[in-house]
């Protein structure tokens, strides 16, 4: 079997991944593990985002949300089971469950409506959803409106593996990312893949040779949904902390740049678009010129933001478009 | 139900609506026009609001702070068109989104360095700052009536351009088929710039008649953005005209929600229940009634002719 230079590239990518955790306690600083632990769950988030953006030309602002509904269900979990004594509320495997049957509930509705619009107009019906949910969360006050919510125990998963450890956790975003990238690996070559990316291309096609676009998209939906639903689990998990900020459409804003900075043509743009997102974050805000008494680093955003724009317009097909054997878009 | 207290309500929401007209004239313009998605209007907004405070303590004078923030986000405006924007119209609307993120980020930023993390105040003069009896018994803050004002010279203004000038009538053909346009000898990068320039100007002028009621801080742009959004898409896209119509209803249903949905909620369950879930329900209100629009004219009210 012959594998392209670029699939080498994935390949390393992943193994180096894999590695986080040794070169960690190695080096002895495990700070990297909770920053490479994020850029995985992110990923996850972005990764399934990229079946409506990429593959489907959707783009949906609702991602972040659907990633808060994943995370309250730890959040609330993980109160009831302080405040009330209410032991299964605390169970992972029950709070993933509740977070998968909200997340499909939402999914239905909200893609049956949006779905109906297309261009701009999706873009904006999805960040009115999206915004209804964030409300909704600042809304409760039991779980702590706008303060959001401390999570004080972490999804307890009967000891198959322990969330509190911070290289089993890395080692459970890595192994759900593999899972990920292999689902929509598949995915992506199956015949719902192609319906999915037909209708991208020519949607009057499609319906002439008997497809109906609207089911496949709603499914696309729902299944991208789902995993942002598991990514907001996991990233609830890592921080012990959920609040509605995280819901907020500019959340799903970050997740799209990183899908864009990462390449929409590929099944590992997501990934690489996570990575370099969140390491230039570190690298950025840790800069430790001084310029007039005033610490670069803070003003990151500074660099940042001009840097995205310069990306963007010199690398059409973002940082996957710079590896050899690029499909290019016309 | 108070009837002085529903308008008083109402007229703020008319003035709410204006802010937003202003803002969801540029914006939609510019979708209209260039078919290109700009997060960063509400960058431009704040920026009005900033240079307006600074303007306003330089000159000791609101009117004339206001005066020289008009033609400082218009050349703002075409700087930032020509240094960033303008390479990519014939991107997609996601390569749009990204760039416009990196401009958010870059103006925060930047405001945080030049002006600091705490908000400023303007001061109006004294003129503005005091209360008429619209009718006897009620009185009204006259500088929001005098937004109201403004913000409808500012929309007939707009009206006037579009319908009679030269600049209106390309502004038009531009709307319903920019390759036309072209083929026919006008310079389109020229028209494009002062398109931007034109919005910058308009989301300049919202902000800093903001100002004085809002309080001039980072964040705001961020939040009325979309607020804005859900204007235009309600309207229909590209549509003055619609954007007109459904700002004032978005505000004015904002605004009254907000101070009457408590106690409407109130007979329908208990107290406590209501105040609870009133103040996220009536944030809400705006966005189902999009939602709703959407789902029943997916190509909003009042989509330009030419638009399918």
């Amino acid at each position: 079997m012959v594998i392209s230079i670029r699939n080498k590239i994935n390949i390393c990518l992943l193994v180096l991944l894999a590695l986080v955790p040794t070169i960690t306690t190695l080096v002895d600083d495990s700070f990297y593990t909770g920053v490479f632990s994020r850029v995985l769950i992110l990923a996850i988030a972005a990764i399934s985002l990229n079946l409506l953006i990429g593959f489907g030309g959707l783009v949906s602002f609702g991602q972040a949300a659907f990633m808060g509904v994943g995370a309250y269900a730890v959040g609330i979990g993980s109160f009831h089971m302080l405040e009330d004594g209410i032991d299964w509320m605390g169970n992972g495997y029950i709070q993933l469950a509740g977070s998968v049957v909200i997340s499909v509930v939402l999914c239905l509705i909200i893609g049956t409506i949006s779905l109906r619009t297309r261009g701009m107009y999706f873009i904006m019906i999805t960040i009115a959803f999206s915004q209804m949910l964030y409300f909704t969360a600042v809304g409760v006050d039991l779980y702590g409106g706008d303060d959001g919510l401390s999570i004080y125990e972490r999804s307890d998963m009967l000891g198959l593996i322990d969330l509190n450890d911070e290289d089993s956790f890395y080692y459970l975003c890595f192994t759900s990312l593999l899972f990920v990238l292999w689902f929509f690996h598949k995915i992506n070559h199956s015949r719902f893949g192609q319906v999915i990316s037909g209708s991208k291309s020519n949607e009057e096609r499609m319906l002439a040779i008997g497809f109906s676009p609207f089911k496949y998209r709603l499914a696309a939906f729902v299944i991208s949904g789902v995993f942002a639903g598991y990514s907001g689990f996991l990233m609830a998990n890592l921080n012990d902390f959920v609040s509605p900020d995280m819901m907020h459409w500019t959340r799903s804003c970050e997740l799209i740049v990183m899908i864009v900075l990462g390449g929409v043509a590929g099944l590992f743009g997501p990934l690489y678009g996570a990575l370099a997102f969140l390491l230039l974050e570190e690298l950025l805000s840790s800069i430790p010129l001084n310029i007039a008494g005033l610490r670069v680093g803070e003003y990151w955003q500074l660099i940042f933001g001009p840097l995205l724009i310069v990306l963007v317009l010199c690398a059409r097909n973002g940082i996957d478009g710079l590896l050899p054997g690029a499909k290019h878009d016309k | 139900m108070n009837w002085l207290l529903l308008l008083e309500q109402v007229l703020n929401g008319f003035q709410l609506g204006m802010l937003l007209f202003l803002l969801a004239a540029g914006l939609t313009l510019v979708f209209g026009i260039m078919d290109f998605v700009n997060l960063a209007h509400g960058s431009l907004y704040m920026m009005g609001a900033f240079f307006c405070a600074t303007f306003s303590e330089w000159t000791n004078s609101f009117l004339f702070g206001a005066l020289l923030t008009i033609p400082a986000t218009f050349i703002l405006g075409v700087v930032v068109e020509m240094v960033a924007l303008r390479r990519l119209y014939s991107r997609n609307h996601l390569d749009q989104v990204l760039v416009t993120f990196g401009l958010i980020l870059f103006f925060n930023e930047l405001v945080r360095l030049i002006w600091g993390p705490v908000g400023l105040d303007i001061v109006l003069p004294d003129f503005l700052n005091r209360s008429v009896e619209i009718i006897p018994g009620v009185p009204y803050p006259i500088y929001r009536l005098a937004i109201i004002v403004l913000g409808l010279a500012v929309a007939l203004l707009l009206y006037w351009i579009i319908s009679k000038t030269r600049l209106g009538m390309l502004i038009r053909a531009g709307a319903s088929n920019r390759e036309m346009m072209g083929a026919l000898g006008i310079n389109v990068q020229l028209l494009f710039t002062l398109v931007f320039g034109l919005g910058a100007t308009l989301a300049g002028i919202a902000g800093l008649m903001a100002g004085p009621i809002l309080s001039v801080e980072i964040g705001m742009g961020r939040s009325i953005i979309i607020l804005t959004f859900v204007v235009i898409v309600i309207g229909g896209i590209g549509s003055i005209k619609g954007a007109f119509i459904a700002a004032i209803v978005v505000g004015i249903i904002d605004t009254v929600g907000r101070s009457f949905l408590p106690d409407i909620l109130k007979l329908m369950v208990s107290s406590d229940a209501a105040s609870t879930a009133a103040p996220a329900i009536s944030s809400m209100l705006i966005y189902f009634m999009m939602a709703l629009v959407l789902a029943i004219r997916p190509q909003g009210l009042f989509p330009p002719k030419g638009v399918a």
